[in-house]
């Protein structure tokens, strides 16, 4: 297991270094002069000059890049060129925001995918299969924004049953905190749960095919204890890879719930950077998902190996 | 061998027809594109026509779907927008395909240092959120362009085309008509072209449907932040994206292009399952 670990987090290095490439690179070719933006058309050149001195951005790219680089690696973001403000400090508590919604929408899509997806399995050809595969399929075909801005018409605005916008920290108030969180958890978290069911219910197929189901329901075992002790848990592994390649969406997806919800997350702050052409939050902050990205689905690897040994061993 | 591909390819026809899930996809798709073709004719109005004393109105008998802001017939720029979701739609994909998919076919059959560099290149595109990627490629391309917005989808969906291809030509490399090709002396773009290629068709058509819809989905994602196409462009995000400072007094504008939008990309996931239920033996063989 060991030098399974040791394998993929090896692995991860050179993608590491290709996204903060690719990060910087992106950054630095968005159309736009930083210092005009920020001092506007009646700089004179010597304040433009004085200003992207400043900044260093006056360097040639490569050593801006590893100058970026090597202070990243030590925890330093930068600062915010509109706020003057260390990025990383307000990355990190707007992504207390992202992460509450994208645990919370998890939560939903696992609660709702799961026992559906093991109901449509155990049922299979029946109608409640068809439909469980209907709703699944719509699920992934609602646009996220759309079933957002239903929920708040509906929900928020005519039944007055939840507020439309705004947030409440969990750890501030729980009570609270879920009252604001639940519809962009929704609307965030419709389309995984689709993925998931789908995920589960063909997984599950897979393994009730297998001789020790067989052998499990010649032992006289009720059904419920076939489908949840025997075979969920088997069929559950490929659905594990799933779960974490949803992160990623969900992350995603966030940039613009948040800003359907005014929810003070990491999206709604990338998207204000990018029209600010705040360079040093978009870099930080794409980098930042990416970063969180990487580790989910490296987590997700080593509990793979861990749980099917022949990963390890590939 | 060509008579068995062509029976082969008629029977794969005759099973889709009976597939029900994959049909309605097929359906629906076909009646999207129908009608995005026929929208000058029969929209009935022009999608920039105002109609000044017809502002934010339900569906009625003069304007089937409501009117917008701006007293625009919305069933009008439903049709016209139907147009930009497929064309962002197809192209984007193309692209995807032609990038992605080369560069895993030449990935998967030269393999060695070449295969390690594009698909590193491709790890590194993939450990992005796709939205988040199209949102930074969109940010350097210049926003509100249609152009851009295909282009942008085009990349982040690239390298799922790549890992597809490749790992079905390192399944394919190995096998005996492949290794026969090669003793014969067939040179390499021959047996790419003749054995390789048309062994992928398969998957590679499942997964074009599936893109297609993440695609709109993504273009509508774009246009609905206001970077994807230009204001002036009837797409379907756009105007989900200005009906939502009217959605308290008058929801039409909201409701109708968000249902355009569902019911395409359901269309493309029936129709890609159905492909995938008569494309994959497994499932065939009915397990």
């Amino acid at each position: 297991m060991t030098q399974y670990v040791i394998r993929r987090v090896l692995a991860i290095i050179p993608v590491l270094f290709g996204i903060s490439v690719l990060v910087f690179g992106l950054v630095h070719l968005i159309p736009g002069d930083v210092a005009q933006i920020l001092l506007g058309t009646q700089a004179t050149d010597q304040q433009l000059a004085t200003l992207r001195r400043t900044f260093g951005l006056d360097r040639p790219l490569p050593i801006q890049y590893v100058d970026w680089l090597s202070h990243v690696l030590v925890g330093d973001f930068g600062v915010s060129f509109r706020t003057d403000r260390p990025v990383l400090p307000d990355l990190v508590q707007r992504f207390g925001v992202t992460l509450q919604l994208t645990l919370v929408s998890m939560l939903i899509a696992l609660a709702v995918a799961i026992p559906l997806g093991a109901a449509s399995a155990a049922n299979r050809g029946k109608l409640s299969d068809g439909l469980s595969r209907v709703i699944a399929l719509l699920g992934l075909s609602i646009p996220n924004f759309w079933l957002g801005t239903l929920l708040i018409l509906f929900v928020s605005l005519v039944l007055h049953w939840l507020p439309p916008v705004g947030f409440v920290s969990l750890l501030d108030n729980p009570w609270l905190g879920i009252q604001t969180l639940i519809l962009p958890a929704l609307a965030l978290g419709t389309a995984v749960a689709a993925f998931i069911m789908r995920m589960v219910r063909s997984s599950l197929l897979e393994v009730l095919r297998q001789d020790y189901i067989r052998t499990a329901h010649a032992k006289g075992l009720r059904e419920f204890t076939v489908l949840y002790r025997h075979a969920l848990k088997n069929a559950f592994i490929p659905v594990l890879t799933v779960i974490g390649v949803q992160v990623g969406y969900l992350l995603g997806g966030a940039v613009i719930i948040e800003s359907i919800f005014s929810l003070p997350g990491m999206g709604r702050f990338l998207l204000d950077s990018i029209s600010n052409r705040d360079y040093s939050i978009v870099q930080g902050g794409v980098l930042f998902i990416a970063l969180i990205f990487c580790l989910v689905n490296l987590s997700v690897d080593l509990v793979y190996g861990w749980l099917d040994p022949r990963i390890r061993y590939e | 061998m060509a008579g068995s591909t062509r029976a082969s390819a008629t029977n794969n026809l005759q099973r889709f027809l009976r597939n029900g899930i994959g049909m309605v996809g097929a359906i629906i798709v076909l009646g999207t594109i129908v009608l995005a073709v026929a929208a000058p004719v029969i929209a009935p109005y022009g999608a920039e026509e105002t109609h000044p004393n017809w502002k934010l109105y339900p569906p009625n008998e003069y304007f089937l779907m409501g009117t917008d802001e701006f007293g625009r017939d919305i069933l009008s720029r439903i049709l016209f927008g139907a147009q930009i979701s497929l064309e962002v739609g197809i192209i984007s994909v193309a692209i995807a395909l032609i990038v992605g998919g080369a560069s895993g076919l030449l990935a998967g059959f030269r393999g060695g240092w070449l295969d390690g560099v594009i698909m590193r290149c491709m790890d590194v595109l993939f450990a992005f959120p796709a939205i988040l990627l199209a949102i930074g490629i969109m940010a350097v391309l210049g926003t509100g362009n249609i152009l851009n917005a295909m282009l942008a989808i085009g990349i982040v969906y690239a390298p799922s085309f790549a890992r597809l291809a490749r790992a079905s030509v390192l399944s394919l490399k190995e096998m005996e008509f492949v290794q026969a090709a090669r003793v014969l002396g067939q040179p390499e773009m021959r047996i790419l072209a003749r054995h390789i290629v048309p062994n992928i068709l398969a998957p590679m058509t499942v997964q074009i449907s599936f893109a297609l819809s993440t695609a709109i989905l993504t273009e509508a994602a774009l246009s609905f932040l206001g970077l994807g196409t230009p204001p002036s462009v009837p797409s379907w995000g756009s105007m989900l994206s200005a009906s939502r400072r009217y959605v308290e007094l008058d929801p039409w504008p909201a409701i109708f292009p968000g249902l355009a939008i569902m019911l395409l990309v359901l269309g493309f996931n029936l129709f890609g399952d159905g492909l995938r239920d008569v494309l994959d033996p497994r499932l065939r063989a009915g397990d």
